[in-house]
């Protein structure tokens, strides 16, 4: 489009700055009426004066078409900004593209005013701003989506990281409560802190407790399978405590067999039984 | 040629493996093994693998084959001090070593091996009592 080389769009944003400022300012506040809650009007005009003034002088290099050029960073760079601080904020997806996108209306209304009198030329000239106003509203949806990504790997981390701990039961003796669902991705972790304890501790005996996994079927099963293989490969033995009920009927059901695994219904009979196997009992004093 | 060193303590045999261990290693290994048992008339064998942090199906197999052809010379194999990494490695590849029984340390290992002595020398003590 060789025509936007003339385009008048940068003379408009620069004559009308204040006025399409004043325009866009009312439109946004008009559509997110609901969220005055979590943007404030003063932060809001800032945000749109900020914008503005970058916007006018990108488009003063005459490159309307292309928003990954040089000249645009400064502008992308403040789009993303907003948008990251939006994410964070909990704006909806639309609330955000509002910012830019409420910005056509204010400028086409302008370019009307101004080059009214010439159809030809004014479809051209808002064929343009739309074609650039949307591209910048899909940027500000990459940013926004790309940053609401970043949070939700960031919370699995940590959620991996918070549900599989390894207490010290008593010396030699380890337990790990497990808690929601096992996957493979999970089961690996806690199969590494497991056997990293078993090594820090010098334990001989590890109770893992299923009182808190939902449901187990075949895979399940053969990660607990695998987990008690590798610790006692390292030489210490392991005791499966918590099954419920239901559990134990589904096991039976699927045909899962735990092998020569030593399993007790509550994680009481299995420290018992730890304690026994290190050579301690637990005496009521009289 | 590289050799890994078998060393007597007691009535046991202690190897301790401290290099990376590849097939041929094994294999002189495994000869050398059964030999020095034969020779010293060992009851129990020690393998410390606390320095290895590479093995493989073969490897993994080497040992379990090692502990079984000890038991065949009337010595228990205890291996100890396998890293967690080894161990995880050696269940994904399906080697459990069923049979083999494994300690924590060279401590805790040392005490598995005495104990069927110990019962052993109690048993002949009652005899001897008795009779």
């Amino acid at each position: 489009m060789g025509k936007n080389s003339k385009s008048r769009i940068p003379e408009v944003l620069k004559k009308f700055e204040k006025e399409l400022l004043a325009d866009w300012v009312k439109e946004q506040l008009s559509t997110i009426a609901l969220r005055r809650d979590l943007v404030k009007e003063p932060e809001l005009r800032q945000q749109s004066a900020d914008f503005l003034a970058l916007l006018r002088e990108a488009a003063q290099s005459g490159n309307l078409n292309d928003i990954t050029a040089p000249e645009w960073a400064s502008a992308r760079e403040m789009l993303g900004g907003i948008s990251r601080s939006r994410a964070v904020q909990g704006f909806t997806p639309s609330e955000t593209a509002t910012f830019v996108l409420s910005f056509k209306q204010p400028l086409l209304t302008r370019l009307r005013e101004e080059i009214g009198k010439d159809p030809e030329t004014l479809f051209d000239e808002i064929w343009a701003a739309g074609i650039l106003l949307d591209k910048l509203g899909l940027y500000t949806m990459e940013v926004y989506q790309k940053s609401r990504e970043e949070i939700i790997s960031r919370q699995k981390m940590e959620l991996l990281e918070l549900s599989t701990p390894v207490v010290k039961l008593w010396d030699g003796i380890l337990a790990l409560p497990l808690i929601g669902t096992l996957d493979s991705a999970r089961t690996q972790v806690v199969m590494e802190s497991l056997l990293q304890r078993i090594v820090e501790t010098g334990s001989s005996v590890a109770v893992i407790d299923i009182t808190g996994v939902p449901a187990v079927d075949t895979l399940v099963a053969q990660h607990l399978l695998k987990t008690v293989a590798a610790a006692r490969l390292m030489g210490a033995d392991c005791i499966i405590s918590g099954i419920r009920p239901q559990i134990a009927q589904t096991i039976v059901h699927l045909g899962v067999t735990l092998g020569d695994v030593v399993t007790k219904a509550t994680l009481a009979d299995a420290f018992m039984i730890a304690l026994q196997r290190i050579g301690l009992a637990v005496k009521k004093n009289t | 040629m590289e050799r890994i060193p078998i060393l007597k303590m007691g009535h046991f045999l202690l190897v301790t493996i401290q290099v990376d261990m590849h097939d041929r290693l094994a294999l002189t290994l495994q000869d050398d093994l059964t030999n020095q048992i034969l020779k010293t008339g060992a009851h129990g064998v020690l393998i410390d693998i606390s320095s290895l942090e590479v093995v493989d199906s073969f490897i993994g197999r080497m040992l379990g084959n090692m502990a079984n052809m000890s038991r065949l010379l009337d010595a228990e194999t205890v291996v100890v001090g396998m890293k967690p990494a080894v161990a995880i490695t050696l269940v994904e590849l399906g080697v459990s070593l069923k049979g083999v029984r494994t300690a924590l340390n060279v401590e805790k290992g040392m005490e598995l091996l005495q104990e069927p002595l110990r019962s052993k020398a109690g048993a002949r003590g009652d005899e001897q009592q008795e009779g």
